[in-house]
């Protein structure tokens, strides 16, 4: 046994406390073998990024790293001084973080930036440098590589950023790249190529990582070992296949089961039931509208759907597509360009100020950003009693009891009532948030991504939640994601948009059949499975499909998504609209091509590239 | 997990001297009193001439010394005060309440509505300050009322562009946009929304502007569009006995003092109030 060779990292006992000496991360030992990706997971608050940095020797401000030790290499970092840790970091171990956006200097080109840290520690020659840049966006699959390096942040794509920001941390040959959620903020389509390039950089460099993650699915793409961690403390660590078939901790049993909702059994909801909301020909966008009657920079167009009393409606698609964009059109809060919105039979007028307070209660939003979304200078009561007043004039004793009733509501308790926003965690927020637009009474709640924010236990609780306040309060939701699988897990109808059109809609089950629109089957084959090796079994086609991204000016072409798709027929999606059809399994999509066909070709682009 | 949610609550929890507000509000309390009981406790006639010395040193008969035509410091310093926290408070206030009112409606609203507000103040703060003090005060005559109104419109849109500003950052957030959602009245937004989280600039902002209305109110008595002599503020002190530098004399030293005396504690009880929290708690 002694034998063995040394591990490449080792970290042993690491406790990083707050200044008052509460532990963040609290004796935490693992090691990482050279070249091997160690997978940190936990939600948000368990300290996996705190633990992350330490290995960098770093602990952010009001932290410090109290004890334990952190070996790469040769090196024991957590000895260093300042000026030997300066140099260790970025040259030795480097760090990609979550937010490529921000992490590059808007104002230099990519490829300066990208070089900046072998310059920094002179470990090549500009020349030397550059070449090497080109070389790696060669292998993270970035396209145009000689050329990329001359643009400017803002030039490229989410995902190709973050793939060059992990060029910038490769730069010097690490011993330890260090990944903070890189793939997080990205649309599904987009993480794609992301892990893709990823997985194939560190397996072509020999790189060993620590991928840090909430996301299960993710991880079981790049990892090989996986540590668990809540509450600062190492719950489980084992390889990506046992932990996935046979996860010991009950913990890790919560996150399995929390990355993959099962879905709600639906309320009752008589088949016949009235519209409660008929949108018909919606147009909308922004920057005013053309003497045509069409918005200056265009959004949604000629949407028409409908929602039930009490049912729930699931609207996806990537960022951009204009799904926040429906919510604030139908809570009037942008007014509609065309057509036409009807409450209960009874035309919506477009704007907010224009309606009445009964269409005005009606119809309630949830936002996305449970942060933004509260009140900072009020209290969680203040804030519920103010819809309570305005729409109920409720107010002294009655509106106290009310604000208990609605906390107990959405299972909060009664003693929240006189905290502030920043005193709740991120799930508590959010409840609140919900717990406001309940204080209305609403007949239907526009809910705008509101799990996003959320890690995935709590997300899950949340999407509980709401399936219960359909059930006791017949509330119909227009549920607004980007996730799949929420959506699937509470709405009996879907609608996809992509660039502002319905591309298909139906219901729940019919999503999972095939034929379906060509988007519609990027998009699920887009969502990563809880089983190492699904990255490499995507078919070449929608590979294809996910690099294109949606790009504004497809948004003008008759089909959006002609430049995408693996289907198109030149010469006619491109000039002609596409028509709707009606699908035997009863959704229906905007497609030139006929069911068969699409069945036919689905059928054959399955099979592995 | 996103760094916004971790990098939370530090700068919020600033360092708070309640002993340093209560000091500051004692002294604030002070120079009130001194505006209101000022020329009751004048040991001399403000304006007489009381001493063949000029520029004396304190003594018995006059505490303070006295001043470059030999008149009683104190009494002086006591009357002044009435001027200076009669014309600067109210005129503070005023430009204040104003600005903020303005800013909030302009951000809300926004529009025709702020265009209109923000030309109109781009439109005033273009005037010089003295020059327009100077057209107003030979139009409508040196009154207190005419300071005041001067001072409050002159620094008004300074208040304005600032309060507009962080006024529009929290309009953006979604909690007014689910104001709005809900039917609110811009009136109600302001209040409720936008007001609770701009107290702290409002405040810091009033002091600032009582500084500088100060000055302003004691250059214009300078230029005799302000006070008539015999009668001074504290910065008319200033002027006067300017020629008593050279000497060290505590006529000059003294109306400083106590201006700034009044501006330090104005700001830093501002910055000391109850924290908001609280105050919205107990309510």
């Amino acid at each position: 046994m002694n034998a063995d060779p040394p591990p490449h990292v080792a970290v042993s006992g690491l406790t990083v406390t707050g200044n008052d000496g509460t532990p963040i991360v609290a004796d935490l030992s693992f090691a990482i073998a050279r070249g091997e990706v160690l997978a940190l997971i936990g939600e948000s608050g368990s300290g996996k990024t705190t633990a992350a940095l330490a290995l960098m020797g770093y602990a952010r401000p009001g932290c410090r790293i109290a004890s334990g030790g952190v070996r790469v290499g040769e090196t024991e970092m957590l000895g260093l001084g300042r000026r030997a840790l300066a140099e260790f970091r970025g040259q030795r171990v480097s760090y990609v973080a979550q937010s490529a956006a921000a992490a590059f200097n808007p104002a230099q080109r990519i490829l300066a930036q990208v070089i900046e840290p072998a310059l920094v520690h002179g470990t090549m020659t500009r020349r030397a440098a550059e070449e090497k840049a080109r070389g790696l966006f060669r292998v993270l699959a970035l396209p145009d590589p000689e050329g990329i390096g001359d643009r400017f942040p803002h030039q490229v794509s989410g995902g190709q950023l973050q793939r060059l920001m992990a060029a910038m941390a490769l730069i010097n040959g690490p011993a330890l790249v260090i990944l903070d959620e890189p793939s997080t903020a990205l649309d599904v389509t987009t993480q794609i190529e992301v892990l893709r390039a990823f997985k194939h950089a560190v397996r072509e460099q020999g790189t060993t990582a620590l991928y840090v993650s909430h996301d299960l699915p993710v991880v079981a793409q790049l990892a090989d070992r996986v540590v668990v961690l809540r509450g600062g403390r190492m719950q489980e660590e084992a390889g990506i296949a046992r932990l996935l078939a046979a996860p010991e901790h009950p913990y890790t049993r919560s996150l399995l089961a929390a990355a993959a909702p099962a879905p709600q059994s639906p309320p009752a909801v008589a088949a016949d039931a009235p519209p409660l909301l008929q949108v018909t020909d919606l147009t909308a966008g922004y920057g005013g509208v053309t003497a045509a009657g069409v918005p200056r920079v265009p959004v949604l167009h000629d949407l028409s759907f409908a929602i039930a009393k009490g049912s729930a409606l699931g609207v996806i698609g990537e960022s951009g597509c204009g799904k926040s964009t429906l919510a604030l059109v139908v809570a009037g809060l942008l007014p509609l360009a065309r057509g036409e919105i009807r409450l209960d039979g009874a035309l919506l007028p477009a704007r907010v100020q224009d309606r009445t307070p009964a269409q005005l209660r009606a119809v309630q939003i949830v936002f996305q950003m449970a942060d933004v979304a509260l009140n900072p200078a009020s209290s969680v009561a203040a804030s519920l009693s103010r819809p309570l007043r305005f729409y109920h004039d409720l107010r002294g004793a009655a509106a106290r009891r009310r604000v208990a009733e609605l906390l107990d509501m959405v299972r909060l308790s009664p003693g929240l009532a006189a905290r502030f926003p920043d005193e709740l965690s991120g799930g508590q927020k959010q409840r609140v948030n919900l717990a406001r637009a309940l204080a209305a009474e609403p007949a239907l709640l526009l809910c705008d991504e509101v799990t996003s924010a959320l890690d995935t236990v709590v997300g899950a609780a949340v999407l509980d939640l709401l399936a219960e306040l359909r059930r006791e309060l017949g509330i119909a939701i227009m549920f607004i994601s980007h996730d799949l699988s929420t959506v699937r897990a509470i709405c009996e109808q879907v609608m996809i948009l992509y660039a502002g059109r319905r591309v298909e809609l139906g219901g729940r089950a019919a999503l999972r059949r095939r034929p379906m629109h060509p988007y519609t089957d990027l998009l699920l084959s887009s969502v990563p499975e809880l089983r190492p090796g699904w990255l490499e079994g995507i078919s070449f086609t929608h590979l294809a499909e996910a690099a294109g991204g949606l790009m504004p000016a497809d948004a003008q072409l008759p089909c959006p998504f002609f430049r995408r798709c693996a289907v198109h027929i030149p010469g006619t999606c491109d000039v002609l609209l596409p028509p709707h059809r009606v699908l035997g399994k009863g959704s229906e999509i905007l497609c030139q091509r006929t069911e068969a066909e699409l069945l036919d070709m689905q059928q054959t682009a399955s099979a592995p590239a | 997990m996103s760094a916004a949610l971790e990098l939370q609550p530090i700068a919020r929890r600033r360092l708070s001297l309640p002993l340093l507000g209560l000091l500051s509000g004692i002294l604030v309390l002070a120079c009130l009193l001194l505006a209101l009981l000022g020329p009751v406790l004048a040991p001399h006639p403000p304006g007489q001439i009381v001493s063949p010395t000029v520029f004396a040193a304190p003594s018995r008969v006059f505490p303070l010394g006295t001043d470059y035509l030999g008149r009683d410091m104190l009494s002086r310093l006591l009357v002044g005060a009435r001027y200076t926290v009669g014309t600067a408070l109210p005129a503070a206030l005023l430009a204040s309440l104003l600005g903020t009112g303005l800013g909030m409606l302009a951000a809300v609203r926004g529009g025709l509505t702020d265009a209109v507000i923000s030309r109109a103040m781009d439109t005033l703060i273009s005037f010089p300050s003295l020059i327009f003090s100077l057209v107003i005060v030979a139009a409508l005559g040196s009154s207190l009322a005419v300071l005041v109104g001067t001072a409050a419109v002159i620094y008004m849109p300074g208040c304005y562009r600032i309060i507009r500003a962080v006024a529009v950052d929290i309009e953006t957030k979604d909690f007014v946009r689910a104001a709005r959602a809900r039917g609110e009245r811009t009136s109600d937004i302001m209040r409720h929304e936008i007001l609770p989280n701009i107290v702290t600039p409002v405040v810091t902002d009033f002091g600032l502007r009582f500084m500088f209305i100060v000055l302003l109110v004691s250059n214009l008595s300078f230029l005799g569009l302000g006070l008539q002599p015999p009668l001074s503020d504290w910065g008319g002190l200033v002027r006067e006995n300017l020629s008593g530098l050279s000497v060290g004399a505590p006529a000059v030293i003294l109306p400083a003092v106590a201006i700034a005396v009044l501006t330090v504690s104005v700001t830093l009880l501002v910055d000391n109030l109850p924290g908001r929290k609280a105050a919205m708690r107990e309510r």
